[in-house]
């Protein structure tokens, strides 16, 4: 394993290990979840048809709306925790952090995501199983795009003032094309689509998947100088 | 001093450009005196798209030498961007009440522009908000670059999402409707906006060193 990959996973790992000790994110973004669901549910009404044709909306602004809420604390509770030298003097290639960071990121919000899954399973009645396989793709390449800016900005807004409000009003705009994208791929899934059929649409997750790690990787040096 | 005569320039140039889109250019057939707001809407939009150009080489510029004087053409070339931005999405606005018969539509061309406003609009934002003057410099690059990266994206997704603006008219051999005098003052008037963006970018420069030097 090269001294890059590894110093990327010691800090995946590093992640890891406090998340599954501490499970302070992830139980209130569980609970999140839940009433987001409340809150789609009281917001659209009974209607089951209407509930249908919005799903692969809701679905995406469920993972989004947790999404910042996980991401904007990734670089917080460095802060938070006094971590943040540590991270500066860390030896080698900054971006390595970067990928931890994004690895890190990238799990927990696939758990959360997969619980969201779940949950829409339950309570409106998708049939998550029939399409599982491409579900999973464009759930996998959404995340990865998102969570790539979504870590770089979070970065970026620890040191900032407000950065509860500046960390969305940056991420979301440029996201568009990711929450264009998995929404009508998401549709596709769920009406039983054959793949092909949205391959535009996943070429343009994959293009914005490459772009944002790329681009991710070589700025995070210039976010991380003190 | 070079800056003054960009803005004489520029005001010679809307000067020419206004007497044509009212004076010169015929009424447009179809669609009346509403067409003669193609003449600020078409340029606006222009020195938009020119100034997130301008941002994005700026801000690579900066974070390659950490020249100081770059980070300024960003920060004023974002600024004047969004300004014309706004305007072109208003001026289009006005058009598409009576052309269309809607203020607002989710048409392709229409909401990529709209998503460029709230991404620069992000970037003077967060400008504003990061205390350290070096430090801010550093993350606006940072999102200047990734902004500009996003714009192909931006304009596919929406493209794919939903069309139906009029393609665009100028620079397509099957497009030969265009009556020369309509595409002269349509030039005149690029000219003359480019020209104002330049002098606004130039003006905004030096407000920018002058606060800096007054803030050190």
């Amino acid at each position: 394993m090269s001294a890059f990959a590894r110093r990327a996973f010691i800090v995946l790992w590093k992640d890891f290990a406090i998340e599954r000790r501490s499970k302070e994110t992830l139980n209130a973004l569980a609970f999140f979840a839940l009433l987001l669901l409340f809150l789609f549910q009281f917001s659209l009404g009974s209607d089951r048809e209407r509930l249908t044709a919005a799903l692969p909306g809701l679905l995406w602004l469920g993972f989004v709306l947790s999404g910042l809420l996980a991401l904007g604390r990734s670089f917080v509770i460095e802060r938070e925790n006094d971590c943040w030298e540590g991270l500066l003097l860390a030896p080698g290639d900054k971006s390595a952090i970067f990928l931890g960071k994004l690895g890190g990121n990238l799990l927990l919000m696939l758990a959360v995501e997969t619980l969201i899954l779940l949950l829409f399973g339950v309570f409106f009645n998708v049939d998550v199983g029939a399409s599982l396989g491409p579900l999973a793709l464009i759930v996998l390449l959404g995340t990865i795009g998102f969570a790539a800016l979504g870590t770089l900005f979070a970065a970026m807004t620890a040191h900032v003032r407000a950065r509860e409000l500046l960390f969305p009003v940056l991420l979301l705009p440029v996201q568009v094309p990711v929450l264009l994208a998995t929404v009508k791929a998401t549709e596709a899934a769920l009406t039983g689509a054959p793949l092909a059929s949205v391959a535009h649409w996943l070429g343009l997750l994959v293009a914005a998947d490459v772009v944002y790690v790329v681009a991710g990787l070589l700025t995070f040096d210039f976010i991380l100088e003190p | 001093m070079l800056t003054r005569v960009f803005g004489w320039l520029a005001v010679a140039g809307l000067a020419v450009g206004l007497v044509m889109s009212f004076g010169v250019a015929p009424r447009e057939l179809t669609q009346g005196n509403v067409q003669r707001i193609m003449y600020v809407h078409v340029p606006a939009a222009w020195v938009a798209y020119l100034a997130f150009v301008v941002v994005f080489a700026a801000s690579l510029v900066y974070l390659a030498t950490r020249r100081p004087g770059a980070d300024r053409v960003a920060h004023a070339s974002a600024e004047t961007g969004v300004v014309f931005t706004g305007l072109a999405i208003a001026a289009g606005s006005i058009w598409g009440k009576p052309t269309w018969g809607t203020w607002w539509t989710w048409d392709a061309r229409l909401t990529t522009t709209a998503i460029l406003f709230v991404i620069y609009l992000g970037y003077l934002l967060l400008r504003g908000m990061v205390d350290d003057h070096e430090r801010g410099a550093r993350y606006a690059a940072v999102v200047g670059i990734i902004g500009a990266l996003d714009i192909p994206l931006v304009h596919f997704s929406v493209l794919w999402w939903r069309t139906l603006h009029q393609p665009p008219s100028v620079g397509r051999p099957e497009a030969s409707a265009m009556d020369p005098i309509i595409l002269v003052t349509l030039l005149a008037n690029v000219v003359a906006f480019t020209l104002l963006y330049v002098y606004f970018v130039g003006k905004g420069v030096r407000i920018l060193r002058r606060r800096e030097e007054a803030l050190a």
